[in-house]
């Protein structure tokens, strides 16, 4: 594996558009070709190297890059948007989509990303340290076919709006989750490790939410019908199961109803 | 002889009222009287000659006072605003007609500008739930001739839309509809008794910023599932109640106001909102639809929809390619994210709407200001453009809350010398071109405008 080092030395006065930085957009070329590459800062087109510094070239392969960020990419948006394979590290915080469209690979953040990060995702991984914000992991304006796979790991908190439309993959939430989790959420699954505010499955037709902690406005629209003992993240604990949510349309598969499914631990 | 103007259109509200009188003087220089509109509908036409109109561009200098310049000198300054600046922001347009929009859209075009309207800080949430979800609507002439069940859900006609009331939902005998308002069972929800909730036949008091539950049970109801005792603060026998009598209507119209589409959750209220909408269609004929603010902000949706595709928070940035997405290219976003270095305040106040933060990180740049009147943006502008008032002094169209077309006319000329939002864009996108052919020609070197910035 080659290892490409970008060092952010001149921050950009707007956001940075960073969608060529990828591994697929980085193999096979040499630091000064990588350098090259367009960024965008509002309608100002520039090479990448106007702001980073770039160390190391790109493998012959997306599979064999690994992208290193540093400096403070606060400000730099749509690291790692749409690759397939490969990695990249950064190691600080970032801006949104991060990880938005990724078909493969894996993205660490170490610090906090904003809104939008993996958004549409289809495979791979991406993993938050710190927080995120708003739509993770959801589905791009007016697109009914959300999250298809992949694994997206935030250790922190999210704000609202988590997985909407989501439609396979998993989200694991290590802390508190805002408004509005797997909304209108036709699969997938969604594990909340901390305390859920409310709105959580609202227009679900199918998929699995886990709640560790408490919901503070259970939907009225989620009925408990038992409970349950289930493996969830590698560890066995007691659930209390909810459907729902009974306000949507459900399909039928063979001769019974479908329904969305909410587990509470007890 | 004083001459009297029938079939005026109202510049004010999204119902559009279009059966204004308006008298105006001998020489028709004078609004004399308005007929038929209500007090603000009123009040704008008499504004327009009643009072002491700005009729010159006006520049702010070093002292921090405003100085007149000329048409040309003002469309030369924010040419250069637009050319020199990396990300402008282009954003207002509540209260102008569709040809202003259509050439401001060319200028953000050749700009390379994000093109926004009032319903990003409006019923922009209704955009993004209509994507999402459709959008079961009906003209409001519809719901006058057929309706029978009326629905208000976090709207206050009685103040925002005065003769909504009057003109389409509760009191008009429409062609079903002879027996007006005795016919009508009117549903009002909102966590305030408002004014329209005191004509209401049921109120419910929906405790704030609950309404996606209360949604929920509605419909959990509506599908004959059991729902708790007690939703959002109503008890289950109200919400059973108000089921049947939503599924027993014969025509039945949700109007939602701000109520949903700013409190918590936006665009999801809408969209569930406009499930149950589809929904009680299983039972009966249920439609929805927004209570657009002001009479042309439908407008920006209708027009930029077809020219780019979407209606509101266009990111144009790239120039061949429209990029939206609300919460990053959405007007106060981009301000509190200090993502734009320029701003554009057209046919509204954005120094009167926008958080105070947003307008903070704005003025850090250029700030222009086109609008007929003085209000807070105009008084914190490095720029202040005077045009025309549509619909008092330029002609247009304009489109209603339920997207029906209405070609506004004018009814006396505006004052000397003072030109229409669409030839101010025109000549601002002209100066464009030109700056565009200059730098092509000289290299890379940019002029500074001139002039010089407000006081923060």
């Amino acid at each position: 594996m080659k290892t490409v080092t970008l060092t952010l030395t001149n921050s950009p006065e707007l956001m940075l558009e960073g969608q060529n930085i990828t591994p697929d957009n980085f193999a096979g070329k040499k630091a000064a070709e990588i350098a090259a590459l367009d960024v965008w800062e509002g309608k100002q087109k520039s090479p990448l190297g106007k702001y980073f510094t770039v160390e190391g070239d790109g493998a012959a392969t997306a599979e064999e890059t690994k992208i290193v960020l540093r400096g403070d990419c606060t400000r730099v948006k749509r690291i790692g948007q749409q690759m397939t394979a490969g990695e990249i590290v950064i190691e600080g915080n970032a801006d949104m989509y991060i990880g938005g469209w990724m078909k493969g690979g894996k993205i660490h953040v170490k610090g906090d990303v904003d809104s939008f990060c993996g958004i549409g995702m289809e495979g791979g991984e991406l993993v938050v340290d710190g927080n995120a914000k708003s739509h993770l992991g959801s589905s791009p304006r007016g697109e009914w076919r959300g999250m298809q796979g992949g694994l997206i790991r935030v250790a922190g908190s999210v704000a609202n709006d988590t997985a909407t439309f989501i439609n396979g993959g998993t989200i694991v939430i290590g802390g508190d989750a805002d408004i509005h989790v797997s909304t209108h959420g036709e699969g997938g699954t969604v594990i909340i490790k901390g305390n859920a505010k409310g709105r959580v499955g609202g227009q679900m037709v199918k998929g699995d939410i886990y709640v560790y902690g408490t919901i503070e406005n259970p939907l009225p629209g989620f009925q408990m019908v038992g409970e349950v003992e289930q493996e969830v993240d590698g560890e066995t604990a007691r659930f209390a199961h909810y459907i729902g949510d009974l306000g949507e349309r459900h399909p039928v598969s063979k001769g019974k109803t479908v329904y969305a499914n909410l587990y509470t631990r007890i | 002889m004083p001459k009297k103007i029938e079939n005026v259109g109202c510049p004010y509200c999204g119902v559009c009222c279009d059966d204004l009188v308006v008298t105006v003087s001998d020489d028709g220089k004078q609004i004399l009287e308005v007929e038929n509109a209500c007090a603000i509908g009123n009040q704008i036409f008499h504004h327009a000659t009643g009072s002491e109109r700005v009729r010159l561009p006006r520049l702010r200098q070093p002292d921090g006072t405003y100085k007149d310049i000329s048409y040309d000198e003002a469309v030369d300054y924010a040419a250069k605003v637009l050319h020199n600046a990396k990300k402008p922001l282009i954003y207002g347009f509540g209260s102008t007609n569709c040809e202003g929009m259509a050439a401001a859209a060319k200028v953000a075009e050749k700009a390379g500008a994000v093109l926004d309207n009032c319903a990003s800080i409006c019923h922009g949430s209704s955009f993004l739930a209509i994507f999402d979800n459709g959008y079961p609507s009906c003209t409001l002439g519809e719901t006058k001739n057929r309706a029978d069940v009326i629905v208000y859900w976090g709207a206050n006609p009685a103040h925002a839309h005065p003769r909504h009331m009057s003109r389409y939902s509760i009191f008009p005998r429409g062609f079903f509809t002879g027996k007006g308002h005795k016919s009508r069972k009117i549903i009002v929800i909102d966590p305030r008794h408002t004014d329209t909730a005191q004509v209401a036949d049921i109120y419910l008091q929906v405790k704030q910023g609950h309404d996606y539950d209360l949604f929920d049970a509605f419909r959990t109801a509506a599908r004959g599932h059991e729902i708790p005792e007690e939703v959002a603060g109503i008890k289950r026998e109200r919400i059973l109640e108000v089921v049947e009598i939503m599924k027993k209507a014969r025509f039945g119209t949700i109007f939602y106001g701000m109520g949903l589409c700013h409190s918590d959750g936006r665009n999801h209220n809408v969209d569930i909102a406009i499930s149950l909408t589809r929904d009680l269609n299983d039972f009966t004929k249920w439609t929805i639809m927004a209570m657009r603010g002001h009479y042309n902000i439908t407008g920006p949706g209708a027009v930029w929809s077809w020219q780019y595709g979407f209606p509101y928070c266009l990111d144009l940035t790239k120039r061949d390619i429209a990029h939206m997405n609300p919460g990053e290219t959405s007007s106060v976003d981009l301000a509190m994210r200090d993502e734009v270095d320029a701003f554009f305040n057209v046919g509204t106040d954005a120094g009167a709407h926008f958080p105070i933060e947003a307008v903070k990180h704005l003025k850090k740049h250029p700030w222009i200001t086109v609008d007929p009147n003085i209000c807070m943006a105009s008084e914190i502008s490095d720029l202040h453009i005077p045009v025309g008032v549509v619909g008092v002094e330029v002609p247009g169209i304009v489109y209603r809350m339920d997207n029906v077309p209405i070609q506004y006319r004018k009814v006396i000329d505006p004052p000397e010398g003072v030109i229409s939002d669409e030839e101010l864009f025109e000549r601002i996108h002209k100066r464009l071109c030109e700056l565009e052919a200059e730098e092509a020609a000289k290299g890379p070197a940019k002029a500074t405008p001139a002039g010089v910035r407000a006081e923060e």
